[in-house]
């Protein structure tokens, strides 16, 4: 079913749904993920990002994403300097990544207190995007949720009891992925939620033994 | 209900003798779960977010390149100065059109109606009316709701994206959402809605996305104006009864048929039409060498690295 606001909208900063306000989408989902304010970026730039980017403030729109504008923010064409003001310092390079969508991004962020994430992400158009990569882990989400992301242990029971302490507070899962390097190794849970996951819940799930990391990504209207 | 066909959406306001956008209205209530104050005020948003992009337009700004900015401005001046062939209410439809098309170029806030090369068109059409014949805002918002469920059904029988259908797709879809918004304000009833949203798709059948250098600035900003004018002309044939020979869902399927089989060159690769004319291609040169420049010399701490890189996995 299509949102009619898909139509009359995105409200954005041009030029291009795609290689703007979808930059500034992945942007601000790698922020969200690293759960803290990034200081460092590595920005690699594939296909059409790569080759109409700078025509199409992809470059200023992603690091406008990392900084916390939303899609709309006039100060979208100002990022580099405000990036600067703020401490955020970040390089930009190419790069050439198989069997991906034309608009995609991959890159490493870290933040203030040194968390890390390697995110890799595409645009697929009208300003929505998915996230493909997450920590060298195939993954495959979009926003268009409350997502869940939890780092565990690849054992037994982890899912029950994550998906036990959601029902508990009442939180309906739409969509619920499961990936892994390994067996025994790094595993990696995405739970797409339709009810915001209350902050008391994310905490609990933090203290589950077994569970090595969770960040949160709360849908924007 | 589901907005896959425009003789279901008609169907059913016949049916519910309810006017077409009271239908829209309600079916985004349903599918996203909010109330109708809800949904007007998010369309109130877009409509003044168009209305904010008019009044803050200047005609100083220039796009990336550099093609782009100020035509607004001088289309505004032989308007209001001179003597315009098509006449002064057209000539204010032109002036919007390039105005939201530059401004979307020039990296300002637009509303995406359906797609961001395509923000001139709805603005276009409406702006104008409003300003002088004083239309209340909920009118206007009603005739927005139209637009967006024409929109919606051209998204899913054909698609709205130039990547996927062309420019067609873009200014020919906001064309005819623009064609029913106008038919609406006019107080049109449903079927001539329907025929002028037909009329004006047909009319830019087959047009090419080509944008030089892959960027939403040669020839977009200019293609809003005939697609607004071509909704002028298109809604006034509806009102005037003149009927779309071919039905409204079979143009929209002739669209979407006529986008998958356009070749991939003119599905905004730039490799195709105006894109790879001498002039054209000698822009995207330019913009290589935008690309190429050492970013050091904007910021001191970050370094513009255009070493090609291969990823490891």
């Amino acid at each position: 079913m299509i949102d009619i606001f898909d139509i009359m909208g995105p409200i954005m900063v041009g030029p291009s749904s795609s290689h703007t306000a979808g930059a500034v989408r992945i942007g601000r989902m790698a922020r969200a993920l690293l759960g803290e304010t990034p200081v460092r970026a590595a920005l690699h730039l594939y296909g059409s990002f790569a080759e109409t980017g700078v025509g199409h403030g992809t470059d200023k729109a992603l690091i406008a994403g990392l900084l916390g504008m939303a899609p709309d923010d006039l100060s979208i064409p100002l990022s580099f300097s405000i990036a600067e003001d703020r401490g955020l310092t970040f390089t930009f390079s190419e790069i050439d990544l198989r069997d991906a969508h034309p608009n995609s991004v991959q890159m490493e962020v870290v933040g203030e207190e040194g968390s890390r994430l390697s995110m890799q992400a595409c645009s697929v158009g009208g300003g929505r995007i998915r996230v493909n990569k997450i920590d060298g882990v195939d993954v495959n989400f979009t926003g268009d949720y409350h997502t869940l992301i939890v780092h565990n242990r690849d054992d037994r029971g982890h899912v029950a009891d994550v998906t036990y302490a959601l029902s508990q507070a009442k939180v309906n899962v739409a969509n619920m992925s499961l990936h892994r390097d390994a067996k025994g190794g790094s595993a990696i849970m995405i739970i797409e939620t339709d009810e915001p996951i209350p902050p008391l819940i994310l905490d609990l799930l933090r203290r589950l033994p077994g569970i090595l990391h969770i960040t949160y990504y709360e849908k924007e209207d | 209900m589901n907005l896959d066909s425009m003789k279901d959406i008609l169907a059913a306001a016949q049916r519910e003798e309810k006017p077409l956008w009271q239908i829209i209205v309600e079916t985004d209530m349903e599918n996203r779960g909010v109330t109708r104050e809800d949904s007007f005020a998010k369309m109130a948003q877009a409509w003044h977010a168009m209305l904010d992009a008019s009044n803050s337009y200047s005609g100083k700004r220039r796009s990336a390149s550099g093609l782009v900015g100020g035509q607004g401005e001088q289309m505004r001046a032989y308007a209001t100065s001179g003597d315009p062939i098509s006449g002064s209410f057209a000539a204010e439809v032109i002036t919007e059109a390039l105005c939201m098309g530059e401004s979307n170029a020039c990296m300002r806030r637009i509303v995406a109606a359906p797609t961001a090369g395509a923000c001139g068109v709805m603005p276009a059409v409406l702006i104008p009316l409003y300003r002088r014949d004083n239309i209340p805002e909920e009118k206007m918002l009603e005739a927005m709701f139209v637009a967006s469920g024409i929109g919606a059904v051209i998204a899913y029988r054909a698609c709205i994206a130039g990547a996927s259908g062309g420019c067609q797709a873009e200014i020919g879809s906001a064309s005819a959402m623009a064609a029913g918004a106008l038919v609406t304000l006019r107080g049109g009833t449903p079927e001539q809605v329907c025929h002028a949203v037909a009329m004006a798709l047909k009319n830019l059948l087959g047009l090419v996305c080509d944008p030089i250098a892959g960027l939403v600035e040669v020839p977009c900003v200019k293609r809003n104006v005939i697609g607004a004018m071509n909704a002028m002309a298109a809604a006034d044939m509806a009102l005037a009864g003149i009927e779309s020979r071919i039905p409204v869902d079979e143009v929209i399927d002739a669209m979407g048929d006529v986008g998958r089989r356009l070749p991939v060159e003119f599905r905004e690769t730039a490799l195709g039409g105006l894109a790879v004319t001498p002039t054209g291609k000698a822009v995207k040169e330019k913009m290589l060498g935008k690309r190429n420049k050492n970013r050091t010399l904007t910021i001191k701490d970050a370094r513009w690295k255009l070493q090609r890189t291969s990823s490891s996995h």
